[in-house]
């Protein structure tokens, strides 16, 4: 049922764990459906994501799509990452089954927050 | 890659006996049984002989037995038919939280239809008591459907009790025994049974091919219509090499039922034991003994089944799981929360059903890779903190 890029994604996940110094921290989703997604974002003075990371809580489809997210983002500026689509996530794992959909949505949805964290950080800052 | 396959409560291998015993109907020996000439009496008789088979296997007589698709129309044909034909008795039915849907989803159909149903909650461990039967029985009760031992959890309810308590109150008892065929000993009469269903997939009989027995005496309409086969019970011409195929697994499967249950007992209980010497913070689902002799159920605390289930199947372990991300919907499995488990610990259950074939090396390998499994998707959740 999955892809063998899902498959891949799934054993060897990309960016795994939290990562030192982060300076953006999205947590999406809820137990009670099966799905948590834990997004780190650290971005440096330029607004370029240096290093991401994830942890996830759910199936196979939901690691895999929270491995190419943080493998999409890594490098990018955070208005570029803010551009993922989940469409963009599935399209890069050659598809996901249609109940694994939301896996995707999620997906994006974390690193918005991240990203939404990180910029709520940098306000906070400004303002001190 | 060796594959172990512990997933035997979904679906069995086929005896090679079986097989064996089969193949003369796939090829030549093709009569239509309800034909007088001899290719059809040929046939006739083989039907014939499987019947009595099925039947003694759970104690009953042959004419009690209806062979048809499988369990779920065995289900279904009980428990309308129950309600079709005795609802002048009353429209009131009990049932429990924890049945298969086959029961669960005619039960609400007839909801639908102006019966009234009564789903017992369970314990921790997915029983319903004698007492919560007799409490729930009313007047107007014409029916009480109980599940010989549930499928996911492996728990056995108390069906003697239950049988006896129906008998003394004139209510009919049928009992989904899927996953208890083949597996546990089985009596309809002493255990005062009124009908049983089974599908001889589940004890390495073929697909498509189950039976319900149905007590001499009761009157059940036919669910599938246009045709006197079965005794005018079930229409359609035989699953001839089915019913052949059921009849011998049968005949096998209680010939050596104790000695397989051993076995079996034996690695399933070093499964209890060790997982949580290996995985910490785990939580056995069902009953700790009183349960199905081929029955591990574990729920792993902070992960998911589905992942779990991958990297076993990754590893060459085959399982299954109650999470929502398996049963196709956005909830886990029913049974185990009305077991009270929360949604999260529901989620991260695992079953491992053994049969005969299982060894102990296969269980020394699970104890081996289940754990490695465990710790490798907990170092990846946002839940776990260990």
């Amino acid at each position: 049922m999955y892809s063998e890029k899902v498959l891949d994604h799934f054993q060897n996940p990309r960016n795994m764990g939290e990562i030192e110094g982060y300076n953006g921290m999205g947590m999406v989703g809820n137990a009670k459906c099966g799905d948590i997604m834990q997004m780190f974002i650290k971005v440096n003075d330029d607004g370029i994501i240096e290093d991401v990371g994830f942890k996830t809580f759910g199936c196979g489809a939901a690691v895999a799509t929270s491995s190419m997210a943080t493998e999409m983002i890594k490098g990018k500026s955070v208005d570029d990452a803010l551009k993922l689509s989940n469409a963009a996530v599935v399209e890069a794992l050659e598809g996901l089954p249609p109940v694994k959909i939301h896996c995707s949505v999620l997906a994006e949805e974390a690193v918005k927050a991240a990203v939404e964290d990180y910029r709520s950080r940098q306000a906070e800052k400004k303002s001190e | 890659m060796k594959r172990i396959y512990l997933d035997n409560a979904a679906t069995t291998k086929l005896a090679p006996a079986v097989f064996e015993a089969m193949t003369p109907y796939l090829t030549e020996i093709y009569g239509n049984p309800s034909s007088p000439h001899y290719f059809g009496q040929q046939v006739a008789a083989a039907i014939d002989k499987a019947r009595q088979q099925v039947a003694a296997g759970i104690g009953a007589d042959a004419g009690e037995i209806i062979f048809m698709s499988g369990g779920t129309e065995a289900d279904n044909m009980a428990i309308r038919g129950i309600a079709e034909r005795y609802s002048s008795r009353g429209k009131h039915i009990i049932t429990t939280a924890v049945e298969h849907h086959a029961v669960l989803h005619t039960c609400q159909l007839l909801e639908k239809h102006g019966y009234e149903v009564t789903y017992l909650p369970v314990d921790e461990y997915g029983r319903v008591t004698v007492d919560q039967v007799r409490e729930a029985i009313r007047p107007d009760t014409v029916l009480v459907s109980v599940m010989f031992a549930n499928n996911e959890v492996g728990t056995i309810m108390p069906i003697p009790e239950i049988g006896a308590l129906c008998r003394e109150k004139g209510v009919f008892f049928h009992t989904d025994a899927v996953q208890a065929v083949g597996h546990l000993p089985i009596d309809v009469k002493a255990m005062n049974i009124d009908m049983l269903s089974m599908s001889a997939h589940k004890f390495h009989g073929p697909k498509g091919v189950g039976a319900l027995y149905v007590r001499k005496g009761i009157m059940l309409p036919a669910l599938i219509q246009g045709g006197a086969q079965e005794r005018n019970r079930r229409a359609g011409t035989e699953n001839v090499p089915g019913i052949v195929g059921m009849g011998k697994a049968m005949e096998l499967a209680v010939g050596s039922l104790e000695e397989n249950a051993a076995k079996m007992t034996a690695l399933r209980d070093r499964l209890i034991r060790e997982l949580p010497k290996r995985i910490p913070e785990i939580k056995l689902n069902g009953h700790p003994t009183d349960r199905l002799p081929n029955n591990v159920n574990y729920s792993i605390k902070y992960i998911e089944g589905e992942s779990i289930l991958l990297m076993l199947d990754l590893n060459g372990i085959v399982a299954s799981s109650g999470s929502a991300c398996t049963s196709g919907s956005l909830d886990p499995s029913h049974v185990l929360l009305a077991m009270g488990l929360t949604h999260e610990v529901a989620h991260g259950s695992v079953r491992m059903t053994l049969s005969e074939e299982t060894t102990e090396e296969d269980v020394e390998y699970v104890l081996d890779v289940l754990p490695r499994v465990a710790e490798r998707l907990r170092r990846m959740s946002p839940l776990y903190h260990g």
